[in-house]
């Protein structure tokens, strides 16, 4: 299979060793169907065994391999040496504190997806042990796609409100609650409303869509908070302006 | 050397560790839960599963159907108590999971879809499309957030376990943002820390499946059960080994050779059947097993496809058309266009066999406990012998779910009727001598071998002695050579001596407990001298009831190959018979 020298500039950092992050350069012989991870286990293995990142999966599912590809917000198992030049810069996710070389500190999200209630809330019984809930397809369809995010934090790396407001909820976190709150199965939208529409939720969002771009698996958290907002709004007026709605 | 006092330790945070954490915390929320894993919940391997998990559902199916293909597909290893559970209690933990919001696909009156799958007699595989264990490691994950007694400890990586007195007492772990080792104190042990792929050269596992709960098992001196029957999943991609799942061919995809031939025919699978209308437990339809060998035969007669990654089969789909492959198969068609530039709407994909689950594991029985009191086994990392000597394909999630809920609560049962001893002499001992073995590889060290070089050399001798078919020369070989990377193990050097996300070390201990594992699969092997399931022996070719219709269990001999024991299989309504994969004639 035919290779190509690619330059990688990877970014280093021990907070036992160094002041502040450097750079360094590997350069790796790159099989043409790589992909970048191949990449850094190439380098791992046979050259700096010292390089310290997080991967899993090696399929785009797990989430666990997102890093600043050249800039972008990206997977390193789905941004393949075919697409881009010579030199490659791998840095870690922007926006997020750095633990050490390409891993980031996820402390923050973390306790954001505990806080958002990302579970089925329900006022009424469940149905009984023995019986599903009835779905249909169009109803599955309404928010399906905001199942799929992997907890990549990509977006919270391309997120310019994120990047400003550390308090910001932010764009996964939101669409996943977004989710539960389409998911004809749940009864939590107004428990949840405190949390994601205050000034930290949905209204802190300047609606830049840069979180949508940069999604690898193609969820649209722009459009979840967007529908939020007005979502938002409603249930406010609903509950301030209607006879027995909560105060 | 922190310490951390909690009920019940659970080990790995995947599908099985966290249904485990759910049903303690639901069943008894005064027990605290230490849920510690080396890698966030949502990154665990359970993620990777496509094609879905079993329960029967349909009105023309049977919990004895279920029961019969299970133990059938298992070529009799199987304890049929179990698999009776295991069939009774599928469709509750399912409804339970839809409950809990897993957006399993549907059918257009709204209920939960079922699809075909290998070795089932109907269909009964839920799928959520073909990311189903992507969708019940995160409904079980954001689902264990609403309980306040879980306590999770992300990013911990485990070292040993802590017993004395015949009793486990708990674990012993590094943090790995900040190298500072835990002593967690528990009344019982939950490990769910899934398989050993890794051990293999070509896998679909995830770079974190090292064996590791099966290792510190077998180290604290359980045996690892029936560890010579290693699954190949037929459709890997070439390459990354990436899985394409069987729900490809649930769907009516087709495996071909390089003459266009559906040579599955001329392995006991035929007659061959309509293209794009599947028959069940016929062709494509068959065990991962009887289709991997198939393969073996395949590329020996030089029927196979060469491709820049090696040789190849084809799995033709176009027949599915765009539309279905979409909206059932889209991630399959997604990894095949970014990792091998085929497009399966337009073109078949070359895949060929790779090394994917571990029927064997931690011995336990029906309940998840093993032989060390305290000590509980779920999910792939155990071998409660559902499995037997094959798996078919979608019990492993529901698998997860049954027993991860059964093991727990009797976990909690016996946590909660413990009293709690203030840590004895022999449980500080041990966690000072995993703090120890940690030093010793990051301090000494002759620096005269390399930790990338060992493991290769421990998965390029797993391949070529224990692979889809095995002989006594080439499993002694490997035993021989699994033996010789253990003692050069000590001779490796750490170079990263950082306490921040040290994966070097990290790299090393995943070694050493791999290399724990793979000696226990080269010799169980090596002493089941027959053929069964997915255990083929070129120089015992038949399946030997009256010897081996046992399970096998190995045990640590510090210094030595480990020895092997036998343990009786659970009948109790099926007697061993002929499988049978042709024309669907089977009861």
């Amino acid at each position: 299979m035919r290779t190509r020298q690619i330059e990688l500039q990877v970014m280093r950092y021990d907070p036992e060793q160094d002041q502040e992050p450097r750079f360094q350069n590997y350069s790796v012989s790159c099989q043409e169907d790589w992909a970048i991870l191949d990449a850094l286990n190439y380098v791992k293995e046979n050259i700096d065994t010292t390089l310290s990142y997080r991967w899993s999966c090696h399929m785009m599912v797990c989430g666990s391999c997102g890093m600043m590809i050249n800039g972008e917000p990206s997977l390193t198992c789905k941004t393949f040496i075919r697409d881009l030049p010579d030199t490659v810069r791998v840095e870690p996710l922007a926006n997020f504190p750095i633990e050490r070389d390409l891993v980031v500190v996820l402390d923050d999200v973390m306790e954001k997806l505990q806080r958002a209630q990302l579970y089925i809330i329900r006022k009424d019984d469940p149905p009984a042990a023995t019986t599903e809930y009835e779905q249909s397809p169009a109803a599955l369809q309404k928010f399906k796609q905001y199942t799929m995010c992997i907890n990549c934090m990509a977006c919270y790396a391309a997120c310019p409100q994120y990047a400003l407001d550390k308090d910001f909820i932010g764009p996964a976190v939101l669409a996943l609650a977004h989710r539960y709150n389409l998911d004809s199965r749940d009864q939590g939208r107004a428990q949840r409303l405190d949390i994601l529409a205050d000034h930290d939720g949905a209204w802190n969002c300047s609606f830049v869509g840069a979180c949508s771009e940069v999604c690898p698996k193609h969820v649209d958290p722009a459009a979840a908070i967007q529908q939020m907002k007005i979502d938002g709004t409603l249930q406010w007026l609903k509950q301030k302006l209607l006879p027995g709605g909560k105060a | 050397m922190e310490h951390v006092k909690t009920d019940i330790a659970i080990v790995g945070a995947g599908g099985a560790g966290l249904r485990a954490a759910i049903a303690i915390a639901q069943a008894n929320p005064q027990l605290q839960v230490a849920l510690i894993s080396k890698v966030y919940p949502m990154r665990s391997h359970t993620c990777a599963a496509e094609g879905g998990a079993a329960g029967v559902k349909r009105a023309d199916d049977s919990l004895e159907m279920h029961f019969n293909d299970t133990v059938s597909g298992g070529d009799w290893l199987c304890d049929q108590d179990v698999v009776e559970y295991f069939v009774q209690q599928a469709p509750l933990e399912l409804v339970q999971l839809e409950h809990w919001g897993c957006p399993w696909s549907r059918d257009a009156d709204g209920s939960v879809a079922v699809r075909p799958f290998g070795g089932m007699k109907k269909e009964r595989t839920w799928f959520a499309a073909d990311k189903s264990g992507f969708h019940i490691l995160h409904t079980l994950f954001q689902t264990s957030l609403q309980y306040p007694s879980i306590q999770r400890f992300d990013e911990f990586f485990c070292l040993d376990l802590l017993h004395e007195n015949g009793r486990c007492t708990g674990v012993a772990a590094m943090e790995m943002r900040s190298g500072r080792f835990f002593h967690f104190e528990a009344s019982a042990v939950i490990l769910a820390t899934g398989g050993a792929g890794r051990i293999f050269p070509f896998t679909t596992n995830g770079a974190i499946k090292t064996g590791d709960g099966m290792a510190m098992a077998y180290r604290a001196g359980v045996p690892l059960k029936d560890m010579e029957f290693v699954q190949y999943h037929p459709t890997g991609l070439p390459g990354t080994g990436i899985l394409l799942t069987e729900g490809c061919r649930g769907e009516g995809g087709i495996l071909v050779n390089r003459h266009g031939y559906r040579y599955l025919q001329d392995y006991g699978m035929g007659p061959e059947t309509p293209i794009g209308k599947p028959v069940f437990k016929t062709m494509e339809l068959g065990p991962r097993d009887r289709l991997s060998q198939a393969f073996w035969h395949e590329q020996k007669k030089g029927n196979t496809v060469a491709t820049a990654w090696g040789d190849c089969v084809l799995m033709d789909m176009r027949h599915l058309g765009e539309k279905r492959i979409n909206e059932r198969l889209p991630l399959v068609r997604e990894l095949s266009t970014s990792y091998v530039g085929v497009d399966p709407v337009k073109d078949p994909v070359p895949v060929r066999p790779v090394a994917h689950y571990m029927m064997g594991g931690i011995d336990t029985n029906i309940d998840g406990e093993t032989p060390l009191s305290g000590l509980y086994a779920i999910g792939e990392t155990a071998c409660g012998s559902l499995n037997g000597a094959n798996r078919l394909g979608s019990n492993s999630l529901t698998e997860l779910l049954v027993f991860g809920k059964r093991a727990a609560l009797k976990a909690s049962g016996y946590a909660a009727g413990q009293r709690k001893l203030p840590p004895g002499g022999d449980s500080q001992q041990q966690a000072h001598s995993a703090v120890a073995r940690v030093r010793a590889l990051l301090q000494g060290g002759k620096g005269t071998e390399n930790l990338a070089g060992v493991r290769r050399e421990m998965m390029s001798n797993l391949e070529e002695g224990a692979g889809i078919y095995r002989d006594e020369a080439g499993l002694q070989a490997t035993c021989t050579a699994i033996a010789g990377l253990q003692q050069r193990f000590a001779g490796i050097e750490v170079h990263d001596k950082s306490n921040v996300f040290n994966t070097d070390l990290q790299q090393a201990l995943e070694l050493k407990n791999m290399l724990d594992v793979a000696e226990t699969v080269s010799a169980s092997a090596l002493a089941r001298q027959e053929s069964r399931g997915a255990h083929q022996r070129l120089d015992f070719p038949a399946r030997d009831d009256e010897n081996f219709l046992r399970h096998s269990l190995a045990s640590q001999r510090p210094g030595g190959a480990p020895e092997i024991g036998w343990l009786d299989v659970t009948i109790t309504r099926s007697p061993p018979g002929v499988r049978n994969y042709s024309g669907n004639r089977e009861p």
